[in-house]
């Protein structure tokens, strides 16, 4: 593969109320037994992608507990690997990442020491599959500066905290709202860009004398006219999970056979750090319908179109529906959750009530664990 | 020089022939065991856990699931730059060249491969036990009693005691004796087939016996450490420990885990035990399915019903279907509308729509009814059962069998198809 990847894992987002709090969105939790940024990662490494950098700001700390090792997704490799580029403190720069073309500038040393003409740069919040050979075989054969993965949303999708796109018949970008209230198209970026190297360097550079810090408005809008910007229409599965209906929608999609069969089936597969739990166990008192398990989870009772994590016990006499549990909860007996997502590592006691009416309820309690 | 204090090597070139149609593949450490995992997980878990980080495996009968399972050792945190797991097959040398003749001759062959290390003491095990045991601690019990070699034995049941190896150890547990399965036993202590040596001791008594045919730990090597006068010491050990050498041995194990509390729990966080899983998504339970009473791995589909049963990773059931006390392996594929109680289906095999196994009277096995009884049906890895046909008890079924096989659509109790090379 004649490119580097980079994945954009800094971000934080207030639409992802108290879940952000514990950990960056490109470490959610998602599916049962992956995070978030597996799929961007993954989607690199089968792409035959050799070098991937992953930025990383508010939050980090549980994601590069995740990126510890990068064996899981075949990184482990002499030639490249896995880079996770933190904020830090040079002789010459004092800042945080100020956005988006930034934090690429404050490691544009290491864009330019990579060899690979191409870069791939994607978020880390996005849950998808895609080959990056094929982008970039359109890329080659448009002759385009800068190629942009972009998706037709649903007529009555919300796209104001998307990129919106208008193209040309040539499928030339002609138009490029960043997060507008009211869009004349229902194209959108799905924040996955392909361009020379050499090419994101000068902009970058460009840009940074400028004091201009975004990729989307200081780069991608400003040059639209005077550089050929091209939208890749991708068309398979594709969610961003940084609002909390977003975040809960992407998990539930799981549980339909097509999305289970194109992620969990069908080759390639979506890679992850591999935590060495037991089988999930079932006792007398379960009764589990239309529901994704992850492995270590222990039930004693009722689960209905659900999405329960690793390790997650399961008290008798529960009823848990419509629910996101993320890891290693511990459910104590008697204890009805419903339209809510319960965040990792809590302990909810016995005999609780935990419902979301109009929209989901996020539950954490802090508690002390149960000692069992 | 590199020196390591004790390194392990581990005996998993055995056939396991008593677990039938199981093996006629993949060597029995290789077999699937608890859902997820190999029986070879346990031993090498323990190793990792013992804090022995160098680990020689010595294969012989049917490797390639094996070496593709262990490969550099990553699951076991056994890929080091020193050290590490080492598969050891029989090779050829310029005299003469033979396979694995016994337990004790396979460990003569690769003589070289522990001077490596250089240990102070070898520790010797075998491939095909459940349980989990801290090396270190029976390593202590070792260094203390001065012994020259150390053998773990579990108290058993008096009247089960002529299945095994007896030890007779005095108060101090030094050994004075040994019985080979004796009528009359005179101790309940049996050999767990696990031995502390120092290296020094093994080796003199390797290269003194090597001319002994299909030498042998047990019937030879402990005898004559025993009767050169060198320190023998019985490590008492009272954990879980379970020989899963037959199909009804195997089959218990396994519905021991799906108690409430099982005494062999892997639920616990301080002895992990690890395997190589390349399949990680979650498992999914249809809005029909009913589960109770078992346990199942990752990414199996489940849309009918399943009770008491051990399930193993990427299995579908499909509708309408009733699974009862049985186990079944990894990626194997169950249509809709089948029964099956107490069986044990092996790797990717594929059962048709509306088969029943495991029905009506028990009757032994024609074949051998020492291995295929239980009342079980045993299904070896990447069968084909057509749809439509019924199968009884104490029954084998290897390769891809077709409707013609099944006189009027049945297979009757203490029936075998053994189809070979089907699959090829």
């Amino acid at each position: 593969m004649k490119a580097i990847g980079i994945i954009l894992a800094g971000g934080n987002n207030s639409r992802m109320q108290e879940l952000s709090n514990k950990r960056a969105i490109a470490a959610m939790p998602v599916g049962g037994s992956y995070r978030c940024i597996d799929f961007a990662l993954s989607n690199m490494s089968n792409s035959h992608i050799q070098t991937v950098a992953v930025l990383t700001q508010y939050n980090a700390r549980s994601l590069n507990e995740h990126l510890s090792s990068s064996k899981w997704w075949d990184f482990g490799r002499k030639h490249g690997g896995l880079f996770v580029f933190n904020p830090t403190v040079t002789a010459d720069n004092s800042w945080w990442y100020r956005g988006t073309a930034d934090a690429m500038y404050q490691n544009i040393s290491f864009l330019k020491r990579c060899h690979e003409p191409y870069v791939i740069i994607s978020s880390g919040d996005c849950v998808y599959k895609i080959d990056f050979n094929r982008v970039l075989d359109y890329h080659i054969e448009k002759k385009a500066d800068i190629t942009v993965v972009c998706k037709d949303m649903a007529p009555e999708a919300d796209l104001s905290r998307f990129g919106v796109i208008r193209m040309n018949e040539d499928a030339r970008v002609i138009e490029f709202e960043e997060k507008p209230m009211v869009s004349q198209s229902n194209t959108i970026s799905t924040g996955i860009y392909i361009m020379r190297r050499r090419q994101l360097i000068e902009m970058l550079e460009r840009s940074a004398a400028e004091d201009r810090w975004d990729f989307v408005t200081d780069i991608l809008i400003r040059y639209k006219n005077m550089k050929r910007i091209y939208g890749y229409k991708f068309s398979d599965y594709w969610n961003n999970i940084a609002t909390v209906d977003s975040y809960y929608q992407t998990n539930m999609d799981f549980l339909k056979p097509d999305v289970r069969k194109y992620f969990f089936r069908d080759e390639p597969r979506i890679y992850s750090k591999v935590d060495d739990l037991p089988p999930a166990k079932y006792n007398t008192g379960s009764d589990v319908r239309n529901s994704l398990i992850a492995s270590g989870c222990i039930i004693n009772s009722k689960v209905e179109n659900s999405v329960l994590f690793k390790k997650v016990f399961v008290g008798k006499n529960c009823v848990i529906k419509n629910s996101v549990i993320l890891n290693d909860v511990y459910i104590g007996d008697n204890t009805h959750i419903e339209n809510c997502i319960v965040e990792s590592r809590d302990t909810l006691k016995a005999n609780t009530y935990y419902c979301g009416d109009k929209a989901i309820k996020i539950v954490f309690e802090n508690n002390e664990r149960y000692v069992l | 020089m590199v020196q390591k204090e004790m390194i392990a090597m581990l005996l998993a070139g055995g056939q396991g022939s008593r677990l039938g149609v199981l093996t006629a593949k993949v060597a029995k450490p290789a077999v699937a065991f608890g859902g997820k995992y190999s029986i070879i997980d346990f031993p090498l878990s323990n190793c990792i856990n013992s804090g022995i980080d160098t680990v020689g495996v010595l294969t012989q009968y049917q490797p390639l699931r094996l070496n593709s399972h262990i490969g550099i050792g990553i699951p076991w945190d056994l890929d080091r730059n020193s050290g590490g797991v080492t598969v050891l097959p029989p090779y050829e040398k310029s005299d003469n060249s033979e396979w694995y003749t016994g337990t004790a001759n396979a460990i003569y062959q690769n003589i070289t491969y522990i001077e490596n290390y250089n240990p102070e003491y070898v520790l010797i095990l075998s491939g095909d036990h459940i349980y989990k045991m801290d090396y270190e601690v029976m390593l202590d019990f070792h260094k203390e009693k001065h012994a020259d070699v150390t053998i773990a034995a579990m108290p058993v049941p008096l009247e089960e005691a002529s299945r095994f190896g007896i030890v007779i150890a005095d108060k101090d547990r030094k050994i004075q004796e040994f019985e080979e399965k004796p009528e009359h036993p005179r101790s309940n202590l049996a050999s767990m087939g696990i031995y502390i040596f120092n290296w020094s001791v093994l080796k003199e008594a390797l290269c003194a016996m090597k001319d002994q045919s299909g030498c042998d730990f047990g019937k030879h090597i402990i005898p004559y450490c025993h009767d050169k006068g060198q320190n023998l010491y019985a490590y008492e050990y009272n954990g879980y420990w379970k020989d899963v050498g037959t199909l009804g041995s195997y089959w218990e194990a396994n519905m021991e885990l799906i108690d409430l509390i099982p005494v062999f729990n892997l639920y616990e966080e301080y002895w992990k035990i690890y395997t190589k899983s390349d399949i990680i998504a979650p498992q999914y339970l249809s809005s029909d399915s009913v589960v109770e009473r078992s346990i199942i791995g990752e990414g199996s589909e489940i849309y009918g019903q399943v009770y008491n049963s051990v399930i193993g990773s990427g299995v579908v059931i499909g509708n309408g279907t009733v699974v009862r006390d049985s186990i079944i392996m990894k990626n194997t594929k169950i249509e809709d509308h089948v029964t099956i109680n107490k069986s044990i289906i092996a790797r990717n095999c594929q059962i048709g729509s509306s088969v029943t196994l495991g029905t009506g009277e028990e009757a032994p096995n024609r074949l051998n009814a020492e291995i295929y009884s239980f009342g079980l049906v045993t299904i070896g890895e990447d069968s084909v059962i057509p749809e439509g046909v019924s199968v009884g008890k104490n029954t084998a079924i290897a390769g891809v069998t077709e409707t013609a096989d099944y006189p009027d659509g049945c297979l009757k109790s203490g029936e075998v198809i053994i189809k070979a090379g089907d699959s090829l």
